[in-house]
């Protein structure tokens, strides 16, 4: 695939301008770093760190009968294993597209709008979500959003640099959602991220989303940060990378992420099942999963990369799904799935890195501490 | 100085050839977070692999330029592997290494012919 044939953003050509490093991701021509991954990983880490995340999908749902959320949200449920019903206005929640088999066909946040539902997908998923959401919410009319710029800003300066242009957008707490105006045009605010900081993801009409980034550049605080550093922020955050850390064929309790199952959906619940794959997803909270997604810490400075195979003695145990460097915790840091009997922390385990076994244990996840504004 | 096509320099010094990798190769790798070096004394096949060096994103290996033995290794790479970012040409070495047959450095390239391929 060249260049030419992949999707750009409003903010390619700022990228550009800027001496972004450009790799191809999900079809979009994206930066994979401005100074360097290391660099804008403690950056965003100690002060603010703008992202271009306009390649991923926005989905405003409506439903058909114009009955706001009360009739939205139950229609919602039938695709995530979520509870929508009580997700009070001006809050979003992250979801789970589920398949019949209980894996993870896409990780999504979903936002109360009032009369609407607003929802943020993964850019590699966009069109099978929209078909499968149509599919499975017959009543609930889905619009993909293709004139809007997403940007995250995110860091423990990202409320008082936000602040200078949207005031009331440092009231805001985690998972809150707003409609507010930056640079006098209408801007989509969520207090939330993919870095383990404190931030904000915003989105914005494309054809202003240049003039306001760059107005948020300006400010000393904030550097443009790429999809490298993107990605070594959320590892340390212990978050998953969809098509890496969860899949079609990984369940939400296999994947640590039961707490996404609200509790009214679970067994005994007010509105128990009722999503695709509710048996085998129920039956494992109720009596366990085979296996189980971990933190692992590999003893040496060698990262141990996504697909390395683990083990205990001479027995398989697992892989890698996603593994570096972690340049806040200064040591490699990986996660993967084990055996359930091999997930407890602290569980000596060896990692297959160019034909050698290396050792490395089990640990908590998130490697660094996050630091939300509840 | 001779350059490889694969972003390797070499520098010669009475027997012992100093093997690296160009700042144009390291600033491509970005931030080089881990670099596993060969063992002294072992003897090597022009184009085996003899390094791995791991940047935040990648694995890449290195290539013996010459057919000979490595000599010594850059242990402070260990500690340090941010020296091939800082200082490639300097203290960010790799390997010594002895060549059986010094001629095999006449395949490479000298600065100018580098210097024109990667611009």
């Amino acid at each position: 695939m060249t260049d030419e044939d992949l999707a750009t953003t409003p903010l390619t050509e700022m990228h550009r301008g800027l001496g972004a490093r450009m790799v191809p991701f999900a079809g979009y021509l994206m930066p994979v770093q401005f100074e360097g991954v290391m660099a804008e990983h403690a950056w965003t880490r100690g002060q603010a760190g703008l992202f271009d995340v306009s390649h991923m999908g926005q989905i405003v749902a409506r439903p058909c009968d114009g009955g706001g959320w009360a009739s939205l949200a139950p229609a919602l449920e039938a695709a995530m294993p979520v509870d929508l019903v009580d997700l009070p206005e001006g809050r979003q929640r992250y979801g789970l597209l589920t398949n019949d088999a209980g894996g993870i066909e896409d990780d999504l946040m979903v936002a109360n709008r009032g009369d609407h539902g607003f929802l943020v997908v993964n850019a590699a998923n966009k069109a099978a979500d929209l078909e499968r959401l149509r599919g499975l919410c017959p009543d609930v009319e889905f619009e993909m959003i293709g004139d809007r710029a997403l940007v995250a800003l995110q860091g423990p300066a990202a409320e008082a640099v936000l602040a200078e242009h949207a005031p009331d957008c440092a009231a805001m707490r985690f998972m809150d959602v707003a409609v507010t105006r930056i640079g006098g045009v209408g801007a989509w605010v969520s207090r939330s991220g993919y870095t383990g900081e404190d931030g904000f993801e915003i989105s914005l009409p494309a054809g202003d989303a240049p003039g306001i980034v760059e107005a948020l550049l300006a400010d000393d605080r904030v550097r443009p940060i790429g999809l490298g550093a993107r990605d070594s922020l959320r590892l340390e955050a212990g978050l998953c990378l969809h098509g890496h850390d969860i899949g079609p064929d990984t369940t939400p309790v296999e994947a640590a992420l039961t707490w996404a199952v609200g509790k009214v959906r679970r067994t005994g619940g007010a509105r128990a099942g009722g999503f695709p794959g509710a048996d085998t997803i129920l039956r494992q909270i109720a009596g366990g999963a085979p296996r189980k997604r971990v933190g692992l810490r590999p003893e040496g400075r060698a990262p141990m990369r996504e697909g390395t195979a683990l083990f205990d003695g001479d027995t398989p145990v697992g892989a890698v799904t996603s593994g570096g460097f972690g340049p806040t915790v200064g040591a490699p840091v990986a996660m993967g799935y084990v055996a359930a009997d091999r997930a407890q922390t602290g569980t000596a385990l060896t990692g297959e890195v160019r034909g050698k076994r290396l050792p490395v244990a089990v640990a908590p996840l998130p490697f660094t501490q996050a630091n939300f504004k509840r | 100085m001779k350059y490889t096509e694969e972003h390797e320099w070499l520098r010669e010094d009475g027997n012992v050839i100093t093997v690296g990798i160009t700042a144009h190769a390291a600033e491509q790798l970005g931030d080089i977070v881990f670099v596993e070096l060969p063992e002294e004394g072992r003897e090597v096949s022009k184009n085996d692999d003899v390094v791995v060096i791991e940047s935040v994103k990648a694995a890449s290996d290195i290539l013996a330029p010459l057919d000979g033995a490595i000599v010594e290794v850059n242990a402070a790479l260990a500690d340090n592997p941010a020296l091939v970012n800082e200082d490639p040409l300097g203290e960010g070495w790799f390997f010594k290494m002895t060549a059986t047959d010094k001629s095999q450095m006449d395949d490479y390239m000298d600065e100018d012919a580098y210097k024109a391929m990667i611009a």
